[in-house]
């Protein structure tokens, strides 16, 4: 029961993940992979907090605090460095930010009074499914509200055209900043939910392979999409697993597997299932078509 | 005398070695329909980056209503009220063409990021009238059946409509058109020509256009301005500028007999 759990909490988790970085990624069209960094950064924050300063008070109200310092730490994280990076465009961006996200990591392995390489132990046990889930669903509901705001629209308009955004009255890079901020705040608290969900932190678990990971599960769900967000991360959060439990044969295969069916679907499909869309928004859009 | 509305002084910009445009000066007042031709690589669409904060001049100045637009950049400048369309159309392709104009209401929204993340009333009201506003403007150019489609799948010409509308949405003192004939049949741009006469009226804007369609240029402009390798040329009404023979050099080439040593 346990692993089941554990395997829908993760669900949660990287549905946030997901959503944060389609933010940067599916909305405003910034290719970022530095996002694992940002997940570290609000981690190790919120647990530096839960094991050297956490008050005398209820959990819950400590994992508010947690929360708040897991996104203010990241979101900090992304206005350094999308002051320098955000000058930059496509694949010049993408390598600066990975460049980024692993200094931040070197710099976390080399801190001994977060446990260096060793990981950082005894983080308090603040966090359940529920708040997983919580923190989740208030992510989708903001990013859905987002896009049908003028400043959603404003973000999506950049990924667009960015010189025919900047004549509408678009402040590049004021938005451009803007969603790399909040996207990063949002994966920090991501990272202060694992903190205090699994008691262990180690920074290997915040390298380049996840920031790909996270790509990957907004590309597969479609880029801009909040359905395909949310979609991705359950695919590919839970396909693995099943994998593994239908029997050792397929075990041994699982990763040829797993990584087979990507190929497939991005031959099929190289918008991602849900393309930019969501659920049901896409018949009223062709509906016009005369 | 009244304040001219737009006013170039000495604009020069420069690409390195190159010099795409020089010293070039004129002034727009309010409600003109002006026409800017030359050859290609003039320095035409130079002229209109410059004049949208694009480019920043390399000497000289513009300004819009006497305030120098030098040091701002584009987003800044729209909200001053300038508004271009694109010679190669930029829409929002992969969005429908409503909210191709709701973007262009950006400048001008008023309810706070909150308002629109927790739906408050304020965001519902606005968000009502600037839909509203939206299909309206749509309407005037017989685009309001076609809302839902994407901007990528209109045909051509009513992609060139769309983006006149959106640069009008940005509710502009002047809108520039790069060659919004270009690519069209006689019929489209009869009808082009009518629908640019009815901005100017019913926005009471000032036009400035570039366009290599001498039909529709000498229709339609009040006065010309002549670019050639960066230089104004010539400026005055079709009638002056048709007879000017450094216009007609510039088109057709100096006489054969004027003396060009070493020519063969």
């Amino acid at each position: 029961m346990d692993y089941y759990l554990q395997i829908l909490t993760n669900v949660g988790i990287f549905i946030t993940l997901t959503l944060s970085l389609n933010l940067i990624n599916g909305y405003c069209g910034q290719f970022s992979l530095g996002h694992a960094g940002f997940w570290g950064v609000g981690a190790y924050a919120s647990a530096v907090y839960g094991v050297f300063f956490a008050l005398p008070i209820d959990p819950a109200l400590n994992m508010v605090i947690a929360l708040a310092i897991g996104f203010s730490a990241a979101a900090l994280c992304g206005l350094l460095i999308g002051i320098p990076c955000l000058r930059l465009k496509g694949d010049y961006l993408a390598i600066a930010t990975i460049g980024f996200s692993e200094i931040l990591r070197i710099i976390i392995m080399n801190t001994e009074s977060v446990g260096g390489p060793r990981g950082f132990t005894a983080i308090p046990k603040w966090t359940n499914s529920w708040w997983v889930w919580g923190v989740a669903l208030a992510v989708t509901i903001f990013m859905l509200h987002l896009k049908r705001s003028a400043f959603g629209r404003a973000i999506i308009s950049i990924r667009e055209d960015e010189i025919a955004a900047e004549t509408m009255g678009v402040n590049l890079f004021r938005y451009k900043l803007f969603s790399f901020i909040i996207g990063a705040g949002i994966a920090g608290m991501a990272g202060s939910l694992v903190a205090h969900d699994q008691q262990f932190l180690h920074p290997n678990n915040f390298n380049f392979m996840w920031s790909v990971c996270i790509l990957v599960m907004v590309i597969l769900g479609g880029q801009g999409s909040v359905t395909g967000s949310i979609v991705g991360a359950v695919i590919l959060t839970v396909l693995p697993e099943i994998l593994k439990l239908i029997g050792s044969d397929v075990s041994t295969w699982r990763v040829s597997i797993y990584a087979a069916l990507m190929i497939i679907l991005m031959l099929t499909r190289p918008q991602g299932i849900f393309g930019p869309y969501e659920l049901f928004e896409k018949k009223k859009l062709q509906k016009g078509s005369a | 005398m009244s304040k001219a509305l737009l006013d170039l002084v000495n604009v020069t910009m420069k690409f390195g070695g190159l010099t795409a445009v020089r010293d070039v000066s004129f002034t727009v007042n309010k409600n003109d329909l002006i026409a800017i031709i030359g050859p290609n690589g003039a320095g035409k669409t130079t002229l209109f980056n410059m004049i949208t904060g694009i480019y920043t001049p390399s000497e000289g100045t513009i300004s819009l209503d006497g305030e120098a637009l030098n040091k701002k950049n584009a987003s800044e400048i729209t909200m001053l009220g300038i508004a271009r369309t694109f010679q190669n159309i930029r829409l929002f392709n992969n969005l429908s063409v409503l909210d191709n104009i709701k973007i262009a209401r950006h400048t001008r929204i008023q309810y706070s990021f909150f308002d629109g993340i927790f739906k408050t009333k304020k965001y519902r009201e606005e968000e009502r009238l600037i839909e509203k506003e939206s299909l309206e403007l749509l309407a005037l150019f017989n685009l309001d059946s076609k809302k839902d489609l994407f901007a990528k799948n209109l045909p051509y010409g009513a992609q060139r409509k769309l983006e006149m509308a959106r640069a009008l949405a940005t509710r502009p003192k002047i809108l520039l058109l790069d060659e919004p004939a270009a690519g069209m049949n006689p019929t489209e741009t009869k009808e082009l020509s009518e629908l640019i006469h009815f901005i100017r009226n019913k926005f009471q804007i000032a036009v400035i256009l570039i366009e290599h369609d001498m039909r529709l240029v000498m229709e339609i402009a009040e006065k010309i301005f002549v670019l050639d390798y960066g230089n104004l040329i010539a400026s005055g009404n079709p009638q002056e500028v048709q007879n000017n023979p450094k216009v007609i050099e510039a088109y057709l080439g100096a006489d054969i007999d004027t003396n060009a040593p070493g020519e063969v």
